[in-house]
């Protein structure tokens, strides 16, 4: 299956304007962590916030709503957020854990959930909130598309960034700025061309943009965890949603490129192969 | 009991027989009793596990018993514990057992100090008796902080030299981690116990495995072009020797011991497909 095992597809968006003012779609990531915390579900999670907000990602650990709302959207660089899981455990002291985890960041927890190398940590993750991913970008990379691409005189001139309908998108004094999608290739991290991961297809539920309009998410719930806290917050109405069919452009265009990610990421795989590079051992 | 552990650890959960139980059961409440009947013709044979301490801090023998839950069913019903000087009285010097036993498996702690002869001794006589050899630990796997050692302290100021011990015998298995986690201990002895033997093939892989360092990150995934810096060699190195500079992990080498656990745990070194699939129904 291209978008991986999972139970059910939704659009859906968050129905707190609090959370919509910030979040990069449907606000799906940020309703399902403060519903969790609120139900006790979770004591805290591991997030990527800009504490800077100079764009650079820095795994945090929140144990607040209003945590939450402050580290929501999306930023184009990497996190180590598993390196966070462990102060959550440790000096934050949590016992059970939420983490917000791109696919290759999911693969490593549910690693280290299956072998657990390392103690009293992976046992203690209740919730992974996966999010898609195409590829991800090193900092100076976005500073790139910023300043030489788009003309800024600073990446941090940008008041949000997101990809979508074949662009990357800085907005600017009010002002969205696309650079063709093209333009970024050749830029994405190394690491992120052998993933044949879209859908975060190991997570408790997954959620993105794409399939659904704007301002809403394309939600699909994975585990059992998964679904319930999804369908309680839709039922506390944190969460309204929209059966799958009903919205465009759907679940075609992301299986689409869910599918258009696999076969040139595995086709890479087969070539580092042949050359005798180092990938992956499958078990 | 038994089921108990199983379902603890994700060990196998088909198993043919319950589901005419319940059915049996549901239609006339037949007595708890008419289960066990079953039991007497298989009797297995509990695996033989003995335990060596060799240049080690007892850190992973302690590990063992952190499984606090499962441990006495563990050494009662599961494990015959035939050797060892930390959780029973037999051993090769010591007042019990003047030859070592025959073992299925024997875990060894710490690596070997070569100008020690009884350590030397103890060892290559283990690989004679046991069927598998696990180095249990990182001292074992990779020689972890004892790799820094050099002598000249009393009152041996000539022990200087400490080996993994893959490097004087062959392991069949490697447990590494500073100590190696509760957990996967438990795991492996499950595993081991149910004969599954998949969950133990990256274990098994690894068994030839004599060094370890932040820098395997570097070495085998950076310089390679696989990482993703998803922070999951910072999340299993237990001295915090991993930051992060660019997205990408980098190892004071100053307070890495050396233990492995950051290439082992990386996402880009193995993935468990298989298992992942099926712990989580996905």
């Amino acid at each position: 299956m291209v978008l991986g095992t999972y139970k059910e597809a939704v659009s859906a968006r968050s129905t707190d304007s609090k959370i919509l003012d910030v979040s990069q779609d449907g606000g799906i990531v940020s309703a399902l962590l403060c519903y969790a915390l609120d139900e006790g579900i979770i004591e805290g999670a591991v997030v990527a916030g800009t504490p800077d907000e100079d764009w650079r990602p820095v795994p945090t650990v929140v144990t607040s709503a209003d945590e939450v709302i402050a580290a929501a959207g999306t930023k184009y660089s990497m996190s180590p957020t598993l390196s966070a899981l462990k102060e959550a455990t440790r000096q934050y002291g949590l016992e059970k854990v939420g983490v917000v985890a791109t696919p290759c960041q999911t693969q490593g927890l549910r690693k280290a959930q299956a072998y657990p190398f390392t103690r009293f940590v992976a046992e203690k993750v209740k919730l992974i909130i996966g999010i898609y991913c195409m590829e991800n970008f090193p900092m100076a990379s976005l500073d790139t598309f910023a300043t030489a691409k788009l003309g800024f005189d600073s990446l941090q001139d940008a008041t949000k960034m997101d990809i979508g309908k074949g662009k990357f998108w800085l907005t600017k004094d009010g002002e969205d700025n696309g650079l063709a999608i093209k333009e970024t290739h050749g830029y994405e991290q190394a690491g992120c061309n052998i993933c044949n991961d879209y859908v975060c297809e190991w997570a408790d539920v997954s959620t993105g943009s794409v399939g659904s309009p704007d301002g809403w998410s394309t939600v699909l719930t994975r585990t059992d965890d998964g679904a319930s806290v999804f369908n309680a917050a839709v039922e506390a109405g944190l969460i309204e949603t929209k059966p799958m069919d009903e919205v465009k452009p759907g679940l075609p265009l992301l299986e689409k490129l869910a599918k258009g990610k696999k076969d040139k990421n595995n086709a890479e795989r087969e070539r580092r192969a042949k050359m005798g590079v180092k990938v992956p051992t499958i078990y | 009991m038994f089921e108990k552990l199983k379902k603890a650890f994700g060990g196998s959960k088909d198993e043919a027989a319950p589901k005419v139980e319940e059915k049996v059961e549901a239609a006339v409440e037949t007595p708890v009793e008419a289960a066990p009947e079953a039991a007497p013709e298989a009797a297995p044979a509990k695996p033989r596990i003995g335990y060596i301490h060799l240049s080690g801090c007892t850190g992973d023998a302690m590990s063992l018993t952190e499984n606090y839950d499962i441990l006495s069913t563990v050494l009662t019903d599961m494990i015959d514990i035939v050797y060892g000087q930390t959780l029973v009285d037999k051993w090769i010097h010591g007042t019990y057992a003047e030859e070592m036993p025959e073992m299925d498996l024997c875990l060894i702690e710490g690596s070997v100090c070569l100008q020690d002869e009884h350590s030397v001794h103890e060892l290559l006589e283990a690989r004679k008796k046991s069927g598998l050899i696990a180095a249990f630990g990182s001292c074992a796997v990779t020689g972890c902080f004892t790799t820094f050692a050099r002598g000249g302290q009393q009152a041996q100021p000539k022990h200087e030299s400490f080996l993994p011990i893959s490097s004087l015998v062959k392991v069949d298995l490697a447990l590494p981690g500073c100590p190696v986690a509760p957990e996967v201990i438990a795991k492996a002895v499950v595993a081991l116990c149910e004969g599954d033997l998949d969950y133990l093939k990256p274990a098994m892989d690894w068994a030839a495995c004599d060094k370890g360092c932040g820098c395997d990150v570097l070495t085998n995934v950076i310089r390679q072009g696989l990482c993703t810096g998803c922070g999951t060699c910072a999340l299993a190195c237990p001295t915090r020797a991993m930051g992060f500079s660019e997205g990408r992990p980098s190892c004071d080498r100053d307070r890495c011991i050396k233990c492995g656990s950051c290439y082992m745990m990386c996402p880009r070194s193995w993935l468990p497909e298989g298992r992942i699939k099926k712990e989580t129904g996905l």
